[in-house]
Parts: structure tokens; sequence; C-alpha cells
């Protein structure tokens, strides 16, 4: 009896639990509404089937509780029973698999529209690359860093020059633009992780990987490392500011571009040298 | 000879072979120490694993405390939290769960239940023992060497695992990879010797669909192990070439603090397939012995065969065959080719079949049982519990879509300890606590057991279940602190308070268990023959504990399948397997 009212308690605990959380996903900033309802709709096959086992481990354990003068039931197989409970499980598997592939496809197929970004993930800062007026990113490559290039910018690439770098500060983007994320480490693996988008993807040194989203609600939001990438992985922090049109446009006219800031590395050295031969 | 296991034979074949003279132990040492006997040999397996496992319980009460309580513990650090982490993650899965279900039950029971006098290569069954040994004392020596053990995470991921930013850099990656390298060769020789014995050492009449499910979980478990650690084994060795002799295996053009260091060409990825090619197996390893295990255990408790033994034989084989083409899911966000999602999301949807039907077997073997309530079947009702709970959390972990915004969250710990820490421990406790008599002829403090049953199971509970939630709000796993965000409420660090003490007490109740252990091998009462009334035939040996040489003058002939429980028509409610058909219980009242 008492273990029947603990396995109850746990399944209805469970449940009420899940109703009075207070902790539960963040409200979306996204695009990406069918991974929470893909969420949504696992929640509602597998519960159902969690709490219908433990009612019926209860039931077996109140019910059939030894007795002396009992005797177990003598009954090895059954084979409709078996088959039918095959069957059952594989429909709900392919009700969760189903609708969880199709958005997969959404997830990898980036739309023509989207514009591309940067993420250079580094121990332990994030680094950020937007086109130039060219609409298009420069090729990079970990080989290419030096001291005043330190994203490994192609330098004999002309569609980089105009590329607008931001080193360590935070990361603008416009509501209602989808985006290609395009992601890239110097280092470790880091992966770029802002929880109310939803989306999340490793950065691999010595590969491109990638993800899209549009930005559908404007704020700030944090921007985490979710692959452990060494000692200071938790602090590894940056922001990412969704504005609206002419924010978005003001913000970027404000920003360096790589050209800029090569330019401006070298005359900072060539002060230093003149100086120094003073 | 019956093709249907639960059909009773009244003869059985004659032997094949004549019987091999044992080895037979002539000093203290050779017989307790240097042991070539499985059953001292799975004894000194689980006190090693139970050792070194305890290491990883204190381990967890320290993290635990960091996450509880952030700035409070002035001794631990960053680097600190970091190579607890790894250190608790790598002894769990690796030195205590395998060690223990494969060396320690697998070298215990496989010879007494498949009815075999001992391990077919006794020497090298004592060789595994020692090399694992020396396997957890090279893990054990990265605490005192300069650095400290790695905190590389257990996955032990490259180029970080390499690198200046990981803490143990210095030796402890080294001794790891080392350890790691050793307990393979180790497990490989006793893993050979399990699988050899099952097929080749069963006694007369006990043909394979005869055979426990237990033996059934370990054999699948261990061809599983002799096929995916080789893979861990060869991504081992590179990584240590990698950070040793400079190689690039998994290391491409890296610039680390501003310097251009000498690697290039090298793939960071291709390690993680090499490792979830074994680390996916690897969480079967440890489940399927507990399928095993705890079959047989609701079975017996409950008065009652397994339902759909058939069935449960080909789901462990199914589920064992699959596990080989699902390792990818741990990889959905590591940057690979994302078509690889849609076949590895299919495949560990499917590989969830045969694992429900698993489940309902148990519960519909309980259906008009005649249910006693003892200390295994309480360990066996917690583990389909915590078994279900955190399977189907692995629904959604395994749908490629989902996992986006729940990888790398707390999601995934409290995913991993319900189903593959709490649910196989469970059986483990559950497995103590019913072949406790086997091995030591007195049976354990029972109020001392039901205290460790509940506070462990609802501890565990309590734990993990809420930590899921944490998950869904994007709290990510290896933080060692939260620090600032504008996501995370104030809510959640008292929630984590509160799993931090349920751990501790949780922790303490393992303290209950362990005293149990020990106090009753001198106090406990004194065990009857086949206390529980089972079938298989450990129970049915002439000495109990068994003697060297498990079955005294002869091997026990076979000629049932070891579910003959209430049988209708038959007084005792058992009837073990050596009995022929149309015979009686021997010792049933």
């Amino acid at each position: 009896m008492f273990v029947a009212i603990i396995l109850i308690l746990v399944a209805v605990g469970s449940v009420l639990f899940h109703l009075w959380s207070p902790w539960w996903s963040t409200p979306i900033a996204s695009n990406w509404g069918y991974i929470d309802d893909t969420i949504d709709l696992t929640f509602w096959i597998t519960g159902v089937v969690y709490i219908l086992i433990l009612f019926f481990m209860a039931y077996c354990v109140w019910k059939f509780q030894y007795r002396e003068d009992r005797r177990a039931d003598y009954e090895p197989e059954n084979n409709k029973l078996e088959w039918g409970l095959t069957i059952l499980t594989t429909l709900g598997v392919a009700g969760m698999l189903a609708p969880g592939l199709i958005v997969w496809n959404d997830f990898i197929t980036v739309p023509k529209e989207a514009t591309a970004f940067e993420v250079v993930g580094q121990q332990w800062a994030w680094n950020y690359r937007l086109p130039g007026k060219d609409g298009k990113l420069g090729t990079a490559a970990t080989q290419n860093i030096t001291d005043e290039n330190p994203l490994g910018i192609n330098p004999n690439d002309p569609s980089g020059q105009d590329d607008v770098l931001i080193q360590s500060e935070d990361l603008h983007l416009e509501v209602g633009k989808p985006v290609k994320v395009l992601m890239r480490s110097i280092d470790v693996l880091h992966d770029f992780y802002v929880p109310q988008f939803r989306a999340k993807m490793d950065m691999v040194p010595g590969t491109i990987t990638y993800f899209w989203m549009t930005p559908t609600r404007t704020g700030t939001f944090d921007v985490l490392c979710a692959e452990l990438c060494g000692v200071a992985h938790h602090a590894m922090r940056s922001k990412v500011v969704v504005d609206n049109a002419s924010d978005y446009q003001t913000w970027l006219a404000e920003q360096e571009t790589f050209a800029q800031s090569i330019a401006e590395a070298r005359n900072k050295t060539k002060t230093i040298k003149t100086l120094a031969s003073k | 000879m019956a093709d249907i296991g639960h059909d009773a034979a009244d003869y059985a074949p004659p032997a094949e072979l004549e019987e091999v003279d044992l080895y037979h132990a002539k000093s203290w040492i050779t017989k307790y120490v240097f042991s070539q006997d499985a059953k001292v040999i799975g004894i000194q397996y689980a006190l090693t694993a139970t050792a070194i496992g305890l290491v990883a319980l204190v381990l967890s009460w320290l993290i635990r405390l960091q996450l509880g309580f952030p700035d409070t513990f002035n001794f631990i650090d960053a680097a600190g939290y970091y190579q607890f982490v790894t250190m608790h993650g790598m002894i769990m899965v690796v030195y205590l769960l395998t060690a223990l279900f494969l060396g320690g039950f697998g070298n215990y029971l496989i010879p007494l239940m498949v009815g075999a006098r001992d391990m077919v290569f006794p020497y090298v069954n004592m060789l595994s023992f020692w090399i694992y040994f020396l396997a957890v004392l090279v893990l054990v020596s990265s605490w005192f060497l300069p650095g400290g053990p790695t905190g590389a995470g257990w996955t032990l991921y490259p180029p970080q695992a390499i690198m200046q930013g990981t803490p143990g850099r210095e030796w402890g990656i080294i001794m790891m990879l080392l350890s790691l390298a050793l307990f393979i060769i180790g497990f490989t020789m006793g893993g050979l010797n399990y699988v050899v014995t099952i097929l080749q050492a069963r006694t007369r009449g006990m043909t394979l669909m005869r055979m426990p499910l237990t033996v059934w979980g370990i054999f699948v478990a261990t061809i599983l192990a002799l096929l995916a650690f080789p893979a861990l084994f060869v991504g081992a060795i590179m990584m240590l070439l990698d950070r040793v002799l400079g190689t690039s295996f998994f290391m491409p053009h890296i610039v680390e603090l501003g310097e251009h260091l000498k690697y290039g060409g090298g793939s960071p990825i291709l390690f993680q397939h090499l490792f979830w090619f074994f680390g996916h197996p690897e969480v079967y390893i440890v489940a399927l012995p507990a399928f095993g295990i705890v079959s047989d255990l609701i079975s017996t408790h409950a008065r009652k065969n397994v339902f759909g033994y058939r069935m449960m034989v080909w789901a462990l084989v199914a589920i064992g065959g699959l596990s080989f083409i699902v390792w990818a899911h741990h990889m959905y966000v590591s940057g690979m080719n994302p078509y690889f999602g849609f076949f590895f999301a299919t495949t560990t949807l499917i590989i969830a079949i045969p694992t429900a039907l698993k489940v309902y077997n148990w519960v519909l073997t309980l259906w008009k049982g005649n249910i006693r309530l003892t200390l295994p079947m309480l360990f066996s009702l917690g583990f389909i519990v915590t078994f279900v709970n955190g399977g189907i959390t692995g629904l959604f972990l395994g749908n490629v879509v989902v996992d986006v915004p729940l990888s790398d969250t707390l999601f995934v710990v409290a995913h991993f300890h319900m189903v593959m820490g709490v649910a196989p421990i469970m059986v483990i406790f559950g497995a103590i606590y019913h072949w406790y008599p086997l091995m030591t002829g007195r049976m354990l403090h029972e109020g001392m057991g039901k205290f460790h049953f509940w506070i462990t199971f609802l501890g565990a509970y309590l734990i993990y279940f809420p930590m899921h939630y944490l998950g869904f709000l994007g709290m990510p796993r290896r933080y060692f602190e939260m620090g600032e965000t504008s996501f995370v409420p104030e809510s959640a660090a008292t929630l984590n308070e509160f799993i931090t003490v349920t751990a501790l007490i949780v922790g303490f109740a393992q303290m209950v268990f362990l005293f149990n252990l020990y106090w009753s091998r001198r106090n406990g009462i004194v065990a009857e023959k086949n206390p529980w009334h089972a079938n298989s035939l450990e129970w049915q040996t002439p000495e109990m504990p068994p003697g060297h040489g498990n079955f005294g003058k002869e091997l026990p002939v076979v000629y049932r399948w070891p579910y003959d429980y209430s049988v209708p028509g038959v007084e005792a409610d058992f009837i073990p397997q050596n009995v022929p058909a149309g015979g009686t219980a021997t010792g049933a009242e």
C-alpha cells in the first residue's frame, strides 16, 4: 500500500511540478517557435506514457502484493499483446520523429535572403565580423592571424577590406532580418549560444560551421559559450542587441572596417617607431 | 531439445567434452590476492570499483557545493571544479559502472549461472583484474603529479584537452589517456573470457534460450564492449601522440595566446566520432547488464515468470546492434555535416522501441504476480521509475532539432544521470541485496536497507527531476558559476541549493549502505539456502557461499528455463533449472 502511494505521489508530484515550475524556457526571440512546439509535443506523448506506467506499477504493487494463499499467474508470452504494444510504440515514436525531422530540415536549409555574418571564438572572448558595403565577407584563415589582424582575415581579398569588425564588444542584429551565422574558432571548441534564439552550434578550429535564424523581437540577450573551452569557459560572455532598422543602421555606421583597423594599427606602430627613433 | 524456452524436458544431451581440472590455489596469496577463481576476482573488481567510486562520490559533493553555494568555498577554484567534474564523470562511467557490472557481477555470476566451474581462461582473468587495478592507480596518480588531474571534461575533447588553458595539461591528461588504454587492455582480457565461457562452457541442457537474462545482458554488453572500446583505445593513443610527440591527428592550425602553434591539418571532430563510437555503446554496456539483472530480480521477487522472455532476449540483441549506429546523436551541434542529423535521429528513436518493450515486459511481469516487496524488488521498482523517466528525456535529446536548444545544458546532465547513473545504480543495489546472501551466507540488514532505498530513490529523483527544468531555462552544463545573466531568475539559485542539500543527504545514505555491507558480514541473519526461492543455478550449489569449483562433484544438468515460478499444478511456487520435467523442487516446502 505504502509503496503504491509513493509511486502515485511521484507521478502526481511530477505533473504538479511541471505545471507550477517557475523554471521554463526563456521567452523566445527568434523564428524557431517550431522547436518549442516539437518539445511540447514530445512532452505530451512521453508524459502520458510515463504517468500511465507509474499508475500501472502502483496498481500492480497494491493489487498483487504477496499473500501466502495466492499464486501468481503463469503466462510466459502473449504475442498479440507484445506486438500490439510494439505497434503503438512505433506510432508514438513516429509521431515525434516526423515533425522533428521536418523542423530539422527547416533548420539546416538557409533561405537565400539570409545575410551572413561571422562569429569568431577564442579563449575566452567573442569577436564578430559583418559584411561591409559589398555585402560579402572576405575569406579568412587562422594562418593569417597577426597582431594587427587578430581574426585572420585574408589581407589580399578585396571583399574583406570593408568587413566590419567587432572585437570584444556587443553584437547588433536587425530585427526581422534572417541571418546566416558563420562560426570559426582560432583555438579550441566553443559554442555560440543565445538561449532566447534556441539555436546553438559548436565552433571548431579549422572549419566553418553555421546555423540560421531570424531575430523576432528587439532587446539585449546574453551570449554564452556552451562547449567546454578551458578554465574560464563559464566567463566567456558577450551580448547581442537586436535593434530596429534605424538603430541598427546608426550603430553599423559607427563601426570600424578591416581596412581602417589595419591602417590604424600601422599608424600606431609608425608613431611608436618615430617616437622611439627621436 | 525444446526450442521454446519455457517447455521443460526430462532429458539433457550428453556432455560434449570431458571436464578440465581447475587451478587449485596453493597459498593464501594465490587464493585471495593473485586469485584465479572468478568469484574472488569478481569481488576484487567490486571492491576496487567501490573504492574508486567513493572518490567519485566525494567529487560529486564538491561539485554540488560549488553549484549550490558559489563564492562560499575558497578551496574550490575554477580549475579545481573542472578537474572534479572530469574525474567524477570518467570514474563513474568507466572505472565504477563498467568495471562493477562486467568485472564484478560478470565474474561472479557467469560461471555460476551457466553451470561452469570457472571462467575458461582463469589466468587471463586474474591478469584482467590486476591490469584494471593498475589503471585505477595510474588514474589516481594524476592527483599527485604537477598540475593535477585533467579538467578537460570526461569527453576529453581536443584541442582543449591538451592545451594550456585546461587544467592538468602537464601530466593529468597523459595519465588519463594511459589509464584508459590500460583499462581497455585489462577489460579485453576479461571480456573475451566472459564471451567464451558463455559460448563454450555452459553445462548440459543449458541452451542459449535457457540462460537467465542476467547472463544474456552481460553477454551482449561484453560483445558491445569488445567492439566499442578499441575506438576509444585508438583515440586515446592518437591524442597521446598529439600531446607528447606533437603529431596532429586531432589538431588543426591553432593560435593560442597570440602565438601560432606547430600543429596543423588535424580534425577535432574526428576524435568526437571515435569517442562516441565507443561512448554510445558504452551507455548500453552499462544498461544491458542492468536490464538483464533487473529482469531476474523482478521475476524472482514477483514469483512470476519474466513476461515475454524471447522478446526480452531479442530486444537485448537489437538494442546492442542498434547502439552502434546512433553515436553521432551526441554530436548534433558539433559542426558535423548537418545531414547526418536525419539518419542519427531516426536510428536513435528506433532504438526506443525495443527499449520500451523491455519496460512493458517488466511491468507486465508484475501484473498478476505475487509481489514480495523485498529490498531487491524495491530497488527494481525504483529502477523502472528512474529508467523510464531518463528514457523519455532521451527522446527529447535524440530528436535532432529538439536537441539543439537543450544540448550542453543541465537538461543533458539531468537526463544522463537519471538514465545511466541512478537507474543502473538502483539495479546494482538491488543485485547486491539479492546476491549478498549467496556471497556471504548472511542477509543484509532490512531496516538499514529500507532507509537506504527510500533516501536514495526519492532523493535522487528530487535531485534530477527539477534539474531538467534548469536546462529548459538554458543554464549550460560545466559552468563553474553562472555569474550575471539576464535570463536566470534568482529562484534558480534556490533550487540549486536544494539540489545540493539533497545530494549530501543521498550521499550520507550510501555510507549507511556501506556500513550495512560491513556489519552484516558478521552480524546479519544467517541466510537459509536459496533464501529467495530462486530457480537459477547459482542458488543450487551444494554449499553456500559456493566453494572452489562451484558445484561440488557433479556439474548440474539443466532441464528447464530459469523462470518456472508459480507453474500451475505444482505445489511449490518455484522449480529450479536442474529439476527434470515432472520432478519437484528440492528444498521446497
